[in-house]
């Protein structure tokens, strides 16, 4: 496994170049750049702006010096418990951010990500909390009216985008109940509806495909085996349908957590919260390059890690693979 | 000042459920963050995340309400329109040619870390935001100052060589090469003018390095009525009382919070909340209800602003004035203002602003659909037969800009049988096709950044950045040199009539409407005048409990 593991991370280091590269060069070729702004500034002033980020360098050089300053040099994990700063770490340097100017995307990283790291498990947790039962309920009464209500509140969780639940919640519990504030980050109190909103599509989805897993397992042989040898209903579930039923549920959480790690920029936006899904989308928009760079860098590294945890975890949990 | 807008606020105005929430707006005792905030705390949305604190090197509104309760400057903003009162200078003096200030600085001015505050570091001050390896983007205000402009532009490397002086720690003497009538407005209004700490900011790094530490939380040293707290980002900006301000005793808020809230929607649920005293912006869709349910929390202040077209008159058929006097003629701007802007805006029918600083343009765009026809017609078009296809570009970050596209595009159907085609482009590739010409007319807006009304006329001088039209008209250059030279008011003035008479009668823009500042404020707010730049200082702003 072990091979297994460190074949696969390799395999990662080309993939993050051609992402970087990609990335480094596409948002040059975007019309505007970070300074473009309404009022024009004089040509003087654009040269000597310029000139400070080094952006009349060739393009070349710019690429190479950037690579430069991302390759690791050091190797201080440790330093990462004492604030998430991966210069510190690993030697890793985002650069100041263009937008920002006093602040480095290692900072805005450090920053953030806890925020949404915390608004994201919450919310995952809440996903799981409703999604699972809601979904083993509809497989296990299926074709019942139990079966009926559960897929209709998963299709229903599909169907609501979050930028109407959210706001239909705060209407709702702040603004008519006056429980809750209608956005902001303070107290734990501020963490309900916003966990609420994001971990109830992804309930849906679970809901859906703990369903259909476990559908397809409770028709196989080994499950009618369990029950001809009189085992109870609860132990063919728990014990035998299980871990099989919930492969699917599995391989859509690796992506899933990857996003929702990363931040949700709708959710971010309705609530005011200061997570790194809006710095990812507003990146773009200011044509902050550094910052562009350091989101998307981060949520491919999240993906590729999360992919390989989940092809891990698959491997354990069905015994039809094997590593290789 | 930048119209700070985003696509992300037009996308989530657009999306964020504003439909589910509009209309009645039922009211419910505030949580209790709200309520058991003490009382004298004003909290504010504030549109964006600050780029900066820095008054040297930031550029919007957002930045510009943080900036005036940090930063004290030279000349203050009087609270009701404006016009410059004693600041930090106790008084001035202006030479008969008008090319020498002399400004004499309050006794015992200090920092908000108690250091002293004196000339040197006005001068200090200015040599940074000049220096070019700093790269200002505000540094051409100072153009005006004799030798300013060649410093910047590094041809001149000598600072002493630069109008600024300071014979004694309380005088500071500002030579310009021009007379400049509107110098004192531009120092009260304007935050490039305001000094820097100098000697703090050395501490965290070389004076010309941007975004060094010296603007965060506990490292800030200001010179204004408020220091800074604490600096969370993109959650909140907090400032209290700064005991060494001078005119600490008038200062009547304990704090003051800022809250990044960029999404209208998001902003007007937390100001009904009790979240917000003010917001930032308002939601046209809402003004009716608000109106019907609380009149008295929505406020309708004139601004000082002009939502506008551009022409690129390098474009046929846009080269020939004729055919861009008939598009502008054919525009119904009261119908425009009444049912697609909603927001008490005033029809716009010439560019310079009516009733800024006691000027009021005599030119007026007048004739109507009739004449937009002959005009047309004219030109070669009658009936619009024989136009090549016509483009007209927009941002979508504003609803409304969509909204006021396709009535426009309404009218010139109508009235000139001219099918116009809309295209939207993302904020800045929108700006960077107006910037480098690529479009043929484009939506435009300008703020001004004083109450003069040379900020909007200056701009269409021949070689001007924002000048996006191209174009050029020698008679009207001659006419902005000369109104800077003129050392009376009205002969000034007089020069500035005759450049509005030829914008209208040359229309390299079609002005559409003045703008209004649509915002929430709770009653409870007082000392706070509807101004035409939307400035308030701060010192006069109290909560009524």
């Amino acid at each position: 496994m072990l091979r297994y593991v460190l074949r696969r991370l390799l395999e990662a280091i080309p993939v993050m170049l051609v992402i970087i590269t990609g990335t480094f060069f596409m948002q040059r070729f975007v019309p505007g750049g970070p300074f473009t702004a309404e009022k024009a500034v004089t040509p003087e002033v654009q040269r000597n702006l310029e000139a400070y980020y080094h952006l009349n360098d060739p393009l070349w050089k710019q690429y190479v010096d950037y690579l430069w300053d991302l390759t690791p040099k050091r190797f201080h994990p440790l330093a990462l418990t004492d604030g998430l700063d991966l210069k510190e770490a690993f030697g890793i340097d985002f650069r100041p951010s263009f937008k920002y100017p006093n602040r480095t995307v290692n900072e805005i990283i450090a920053d953030k990500l806890p925020v949404s790291l915390e608004l994201g498990m919450i919310s995952l947790g809440v996903a799981l909390v409703i999604g699972l039962p809601l979904g083993i309920l509809a497989a296990v009464r299926r074709n019942s009216w139990i079966d009926y209500i559960c897929s209709s509140v998963a299709m229903t969780g599909i169907c609501v985008p979050t930028f109407v639940l959210g706001p239909v919640l705060v209407l709702g519990f702040a603004i008519h109940l006056g429980w809750f504030n209608a956005s902001g980050w303070y107290g734990p109190i501020d963490r309900v509806l916003p966990s609420l909103t994001l971990g109830s599509v992804y309930a849906a989805y679970i809901a859906r495909l703990t369903r259909g897993g476990f559908l397809e397992v409770l028709n196989q042989d080994f499950i009618r085996t369990a029950r001809a040898k009189g085992a109870s209903e609860s132990r063919v579930i728990f014990r035998h349908a299980l871990r099989g039923g919930l492969l699917p549920v599995v391989s859509f959480l690796g992506p899933a957590v990857a996003g929702i790690l990363t931040g949700s920029f709708v959710i971010e936006t309705i609530f005011q919260i200061p997570g790194l899904g809006r710095e990812f989308v507003n990146s773009a928009f200011n044509r902050d390059y550094t910052l562009i760079l350091g989101t998307v860098i981060l949520y491919a590294g999240f993906i590729i890690v999360l992919n390989l945890v989940v092809d891990v975890v698959q491997v354990w949990m069905n015994p039809k693979l094997k590593f290789e | 000042m930048i119209i700070r807008s985003s696509l992300r606020a037009a996308f989530l105005a657009l999306t964020l459920g504003g439909a589910f929430l509009g209309g009645g707006c039922s009211r419910r005792s505030a949580p209790a963050a709200a309520a058991a905030a003490p009382a004298q705390v004003l909290r504010m949305g504030n549109s964006a995340e600050p780029q900066d604190l820095d008054p040297q090197t930031v550029q919007g509104v957002p930045e510009l309400n943080i900036v005036l309760a940090l930063f004290d400057s030279l000349v203050e903003a009087d609270p009701h329109d404006l016009h410059p009162v004693p600041g930090q200078a106790e008084s001035w003096e202006i030479s008969p040619d008008g090319l020498t200030y002399t400004f004499h600085l309050r006794a015992g001015l200090s920092w908000s870390n108690g250091e002293p505050l004196t000339a040197d570091d006005f001068i200090q001050s200015y040599r940074r935001i000049l220096a070019p390896a700093f790269a200002a983007e505000y540094s051409y205000l100072f153009y005006y100052v004799k030798g300013a402009k060649e410093f910047n532009e590094g041809t001149l490397t000598d600072f002493a060589q630069v109008g600024f002086r300071a014979p004694d720690a309380r005088t500071l003497v500002v030579s310009l090469k021009q007379p400049t009538p509107f110098l004192l407005k531009e120092i009260a209004c304007h935050y490039a003018w305001d000094a820097v700490p100098v000697k703090t900011i050395a501490r965290f790094g070389p004076l010309e390095q941007k975004g060094s530490h010296w603007t965060r939380a506990g490292n800030l040293v200001s010179s204004g009525p408020f220091q800074l707290k604490d600096w969370t980002p993109n959650k909140r900006i907090i400032v209290v009382r700064n005991p060494h301000y001078w005119d600490a005793g008038r200062v009547r808020l304990d704090q003051i919070e800022f809250y990044p809230i960029d999404d209208q929607n998001v902003e007007e649920r937390m100001f009904r909340t009790g979240q917000l005293d003010l917001t930032y912006d308002f939601l046209p869709n809402k003004l009716d209800a608000y109106r019907r349910d609380h009149p008295d929390e929505l406020r309708v202040d004139p601004w000082l602003g002009i939502y506008y077209y551009n022409f690129n008159v390098t474009r046929p058929p846009f080269t020939d004035a004729r055919v861009r006097r008939a598009f502008a003629l054919a525009v119904d701007r009261e119908e425009l203002v009444r049912d697609v802007m909603r927001g008490g805006q005033t029809p716009a029918y010439a560019v310079s602003y009516p009733g800024v600083s006691g000027y009021a343009p005599r030119a007026r765009l007048e004739g109507g659909v009739a004449e937009a026809r002959r005009l047309l017609a004219e030109a070669g078009y009658p009936e619009g037969r024989g136009l090549p296809p016509i483009e007209l570009l927009y941002n979508p970050n504003q609803e409304y800009n969509r909204s006021v596209a396709e009535a426009i595009q309404a009218m010139w159907r109508k009235n000139l049988g001219v099918a116009v085609a809309l295209t939207n482009q993302e904020w800045k590739v929108y700006l960077d096709s107006m910037q480098t010409g690529h479009y043929q007319i484009a939506r435009a807006g300008w703020i001004a950044d004083y109450a003069d009304p040379n900020v909007f006329l200056e701009i269409y001088a021949t070689g001007n950045g924002n000048n996006y039209t191209k174009w050029s008209n020698p008679e009207y250059d001659r006419l902005l040199h000369q109104a800077l030279l003129a050392t009376d008011e009205s002969a000034r003035y007089a020069c500035y009539q005759q450049m509005d008479a030829i914008l209208v009668r040359e229309c390299p823009v079609i002005p559409l409407f003045y703008y209004t500042k649509t915002y929430a404020k709770k009653p409870s707010v007082q000392g706070w005048w509807p101004t035409l730049l939307d400035e308030h200082p701060y010192k006069y702003v109290y909560i009524q409990n």
